[in-house]
């Protein structure tokens, strides 16, 4: 960022909100906590789940330390393979923010570039895109991805789904729900095409490419950071439910949803921890996300909620 | 000279902003009589809708009057409490907006609208007050009445929507009417038709009209005496034919002179150089100072008094120093 | 200067532009007295224009909202692709080419928008906005020249260098179609068309503008094409003028000419509404009735509704534009058959 946007950042009205904004702030502060922890897993996680040799079956379903029977070793307990709940979590939400960031991106990217077309160009081709994306919105996300994933590991065996689960939940999930950026950017596009400085563009001559991503794209920015940050919660919350149902990430590789799932069976038979503390994890995150949301729908577009 | 009908001493509006607080109007006093047609004049931002909407108590946060008094035949409306204020506005006072579709419902008929209001301020029948919406409806010369009655306000045009709204606002006899920009929406050939309207019956009814207008045409050919506003202050008030004739104020001067009309063909305009400042950034002493040609070392530092003569007031220093010196003249 | 004696530089003929209502074929479906129908309404925006552009002069388009000035002005930029008619520049049918052939006229032909507000990218700093044009251009300037090229338009007109770096949210209305009418200017055009350029301006900055635009004329040769509703700015800027009505030109007269003696009743009705200055009592000629829509046009004269003089022939037949010997062009049947 050059200088002058620095300083017109400082002194926007974002920030001054974000300033103001007691949510904001927290909502802030915990997902930093969160990607910071989570990303740096490998440094602080005091064991590797990933590491067969580390695990001890003995060390079963033991409970948090705080808890009688508790073990200063496992601060969080452990689950019932012997795994330290701590250190799996903090794997779990590396994995769930990765597939959620990442499927993002890829709805971004597929949403941005059929919505700009779509809201440009308009005519038959919008009227095609608009109805794909119609039909694809009338599948919901889950049903699209239980039925990929299923009839993937029934053709190509559990042991290659395991290895490739990340990428499959990418795709998945990004494919799934492009439509959500391909109209939020198209309704934005045919907004700014109205407007005399897409005109002034066109009499200069640019081709219609240069003047989509460079003059138009720009100024649609605010509602897709907007829906960017409700999608990512969307994403994480569609690849733990795939997790919970058995079609996410498989138990030696944990993200929170499929902790969940592996603690359940235990719930009644008082091992709670093991899918308690990953689902309040779970949920924190998602609500974080979506507060900030929230506040930036608020500040980006304030003739919406404000008087 | 009889109690003027509305009379507006001193009046300061402020606006409570994030950071600071802006005053909108500082010292503004005008006063109107009955039946009489005042303008006011000025480009975006200098004060005059603020002004008229303060006289009905509808500015809105973070707006308010921080000083001054408003009287209404002798009545202070600033000390007026919400529901005496209402039995003044839209009874004694109407207003004209800019856009007939704020003061019209889109989902009602016009006819609807113009019933409700009656019964809002009097109490009448249903067949009275449709008789008299009948009336006004006529007055401001719409054709077929009847028929337009039953319609609703997106069936008309924009010259027939601000005709129903000037028939609404003359629905309760008003004493004084304000009118804020009220044809600028229009077309020419409409604004012309609608001036004469109002015109026509001010005269008639004995209205008292206060336009608020960035147009110096239209005030020139609808009022009897006009007020300039520039930065939230009045700079001149005169008889409307003197400022078109001879404005005193380097302003008014400048704002007559950048006219096409009053320059010849294809020749440069005289135009005022640079902005009008926002309200942040009113800079001290007299607001115009940094666009006026005649500027003296006093404007920067010293805001102008009222220099009053023949009826006329004029806020500027170069002013009061020719009026010094006429006078010093005449005595010897 | 004698009007009308110049080489045309810009020719409309016989142009129009409507636009589709229905464009969807299921909105196209109407359910009638038990039948499926399709109907096709269209809002006849332009019917057969037709005027001449003399190189070096301005030419002043007026009419009220609606009329179909603006849509004259976009088509022939190429921002709307007519209907039907032609569109010459320098003898070069133009409405036809498409993009690297139009990119020569893409740089003679430039135009400033009415709404300061919207007509500048609000991501773009003006130094992006003024040097994208000339780089698209002239793409063997060097990054020093183009700076040069820029520094030297924002310069002529006004525009302070140290607001390079800023973006258009921070300047005034006035300052903002400086700016706009610096980028139309950096490529060097020949022929600007102006569409309403300062209707969204103060009056003190409205002068501003309009200086800025006639000293631009006198120093580059400009040619303009000038869309407007203001008739004084018309009678002040023009050299001639086209009074529309409802999508045809009803007059084209030198501006001299047409204030002193306007001769289509449309034309007479317009002037007499300017607000002057100087009258007490204005005389406003009244025209009966309102403006038809223009999905429905009437017959004949678009005008016969609201004419004083209309008879039987303006209800059928279409008046054509006729040139009299003064270098009045008038479409009107009571002014060629002498009855005005």
């Amino acid at each position: 960022m050059s200088p002058g946007a620095w300083h017109r950042f400082a002194d926007s009205r974002v920030l001054w909100s974000f300033r103001h904004d007691k949510v904001a702030i927290v909502s802030f502060a915990v997902m930093c906590v969160y990607i910071l922890l989570s990303f740096s897993a490998p440094l602080i996680a005091p064991y590797n789940p990933y590491d067969p040799t580390t695990i001890d079956i003995m060390d079963s379903e033991i409970p948090p330390a705080w808890l009688e029977n508790g073990d200063t070793r496992f601060a969080l307990g452990t689950d019932a393979q012997g795994r330290d709940m701590l250190s799996t979590i903090l794997y779990g939400t590396r994995i769930s923010l990765t597939i959620g960031i990442c499927a993002v991106l890829l709805q971004a990217f597929l949403g941005i570039t059929i919505g700009l077309i779509s809201g440009y160009f308009g005519g038959r081709l919008d009227n095609f895109l608009m109805r794909v994306a119609d039909i694809q919105l009338s599948f919901s996300t889950l049903m699209v991805a239980i039925i990929v994933l299923a009839v993937f590991q029934a053709l190509f065996g559990t042991e290659l789904y395991e290895r490739l689960a990340i990428l499959m939940l990418i795709l998945v999930i990004g494919i799934a729900e492009w439509p959500q950026y391909a109209r939020t950017v198209r309704a934005s596009v045919l907004a700014e095409k109205k407007k005399e400085y897409v005109d002034a563009v066109r009499v200069i001559g640019l081709n219609p490419v240069r003047i989509m991503f460079r003059h138009i794209l720009p100024n649609t920015l605010s509602p897709i950071l907007v829906i960017s940050t409700v999608q990512i919660a969307n994403a994480i919350v569609s690849e733990a439910a795939l997790s919970f149902l058995g079609l996410g990430m498989p138990v030696t590789k944990p993200s929170l949803g499929s902790l969940i799932n592996s603690g359940f069976e235990f719930i009644f038979s008082g091992s709670w921890w093991i899918t308690i503390i990953p689902g309040i994890v779970l949920v924190i995150l998602v609500l974080v996300m979506n507060l900030l949301g929230d506040w930036l729908r608020d500040v980006l577009n304030p003739k919406l909620y404000k008087e | 000279m009889s109690v003027a009908l509305l009379e507006i001493r001193n009046l300061e509006v402020r606006f409570a902003m994030r950071h600071v607080t802006l005053v909108a109007l500082r010292d503004v006093s005008f006063a109107i009589n009955r039946g009489e047609r005042l303008g006011i004049v000025g480009e975006s931002g200098a004060g005059k809708s603020v002004a008229a909407f303060s006289i009905l108590n509808l500015i809105s946060k973070p707006g308010y009057i921080s000083a001054g008094e408003i009287l209404f035949e002798g009545r202070d409306l600033t000390k007026l409490g919400p529901q005496e204020m209402r039995k003044i506005r839209g009874n004694r006072i109407s207003m004209i907006f800019q856009d007939p579709m704020m003061t019209l419902n889109p989902v009602l008929t016009v006819g609807t609208q113009l019933t409700e209001c009656l019964h809002a301020h009097r109490e009448l029948s249903e067949p009275e007050a449709r008789e008299i919406a009948m009336e006004r409806l006529a007055q401001v010369h719409i054709p077929s009445p009847e028929a337009r009655f039953d319609q609703y306000p997106h069936e008309l045009s924009g010259g027939m929507r601000q005709r129903i709204v000037i028939a609404t606002a003359l629905l309760t006899n008003p004493w004084l009417i304000i009118a804020d920009e009220p044809t600028t929406a229009l077309d020419v050939t409409i604004q012309a038709e609608i001036m004469d309207l109002l015109l026509e019956l001010c005269e008639s009814q004995n209205v008292a009209l206060i336009l608020i207008t960035h147009d110096l045409g239209v005030v020139s050919q609808v009022t009897e005496r006009a007020i300039v506003m520039y930065a939230g202050r009045v700079v001149e008030e005169a008889p409307t034919r003197e400022i078109v004739r001879a404005a005193k104020h380097p302003y008014t001067q400048g704002l007559i002179g950048a006219l096409p009309q009053q320059t010849e063909s294809r020749r440069r305009l005289k135009q005022i150089r640079g902005v009008m400042p926002a309200l942040t950034e009113i800079p001290p002493g007299c607001a115009f100072h940094p666009r006026c040609p005649y500027v003296l070392d006093v404007c920067r530092v010293q805001l102008p008094g009222y220099s009053i003569k023949n009826g006329a007031r004029v806020a500027c220093h170069m002013v009061a120093a020719q009026m010094q010196t006429e006078a010093k003249e005449s005595e010897s | 200067m004698t009007v009308g004696s110049g080489r045309a530089l810009v020719e409309v003929r016989n142009l129009a532009k409507e636009f589709p209502l229905q464009t969807g074929f299921l909105e196209q479906l109407h359910f009638n007295h038990g039948r499926i129908s399709r109907v096709r309404e269209s809002v006849k925006a332009i019917n057969g224009v037709d005027f001449d552009v003399v190189k070096g002069e301005a030419l002043c388009v007026v009419g009220e909202s609606g009329c179909g000035k603006s849509t004259v002005a976009r088509a022939i930029m190429g921002l709307l692709k007519p209907t039907s008619g032609e569109i010459r520049y320098e003898n070069k049918r133009i409405d036809t080419l498409k993009g690297k052939n139009l990119l020569p006229f893409r740089r003679k032909m430039q135009m400033i928008f009415q709404n300061p507000y919207a007509s500048l990218n609000p991501r773009m700093t003006v130094q992006k906005t003024l040097q994208e044009p000339v780089r698209f251009h002239y793409p063997d300037l060097s990054p020093a020249e183009i700076g040069e090229k820029t520094a030297a338009v924002m310069q002529s007109v006004g525009v302070d260098p140290s607001w390079t770096v800023r973006y258009p949210h921070e300047f005034s209305g006035g300052q903002r179609q400086r700016i706009s009418i610096a980028r139309a200017l950096a490529v060097d055009p020949e022929f600007i068309v102006a569409d309403e350029p300062i209707s969204a301006l103060d009056v003190s900055i409205q002068a501003q503008v309009l200086n800025l635009l006639m000293d631009a004329q006198e120093q580059r040769g400009l040619t303009y094409l000038f869309i407007t509703h203001d008739l004084s700015v018309v009678e002040h800027l023009g050299t001639r003028v086209a009074v529309m009505y409802l999508g045809t030109v009803c007059e084209i007269a030198p501006t001299r000419t047409l204030f002193a003696t306007p001769q289509h009743p449309y034309t007479q009705a317009l002037l007499s509404a300017i607000p002057r200055l100087n009258e007490v009592r204005p005389n406003h000629i009244k025209l009966r009735g309102e403006v038809p829509t223009p999905i429905n046009l009437p017959k004949g004269c678009v005008f016969h509704g609201r004419c004083i003089h209309a008879n039987e022939r303006c209800l059928h037949d279409v008046p054509r534009l006729r040139k009299a010997a003064s270098g009045v062009q008038v479409a009107c049947h009571a002014v060629e058959e002498g009855r005005l």
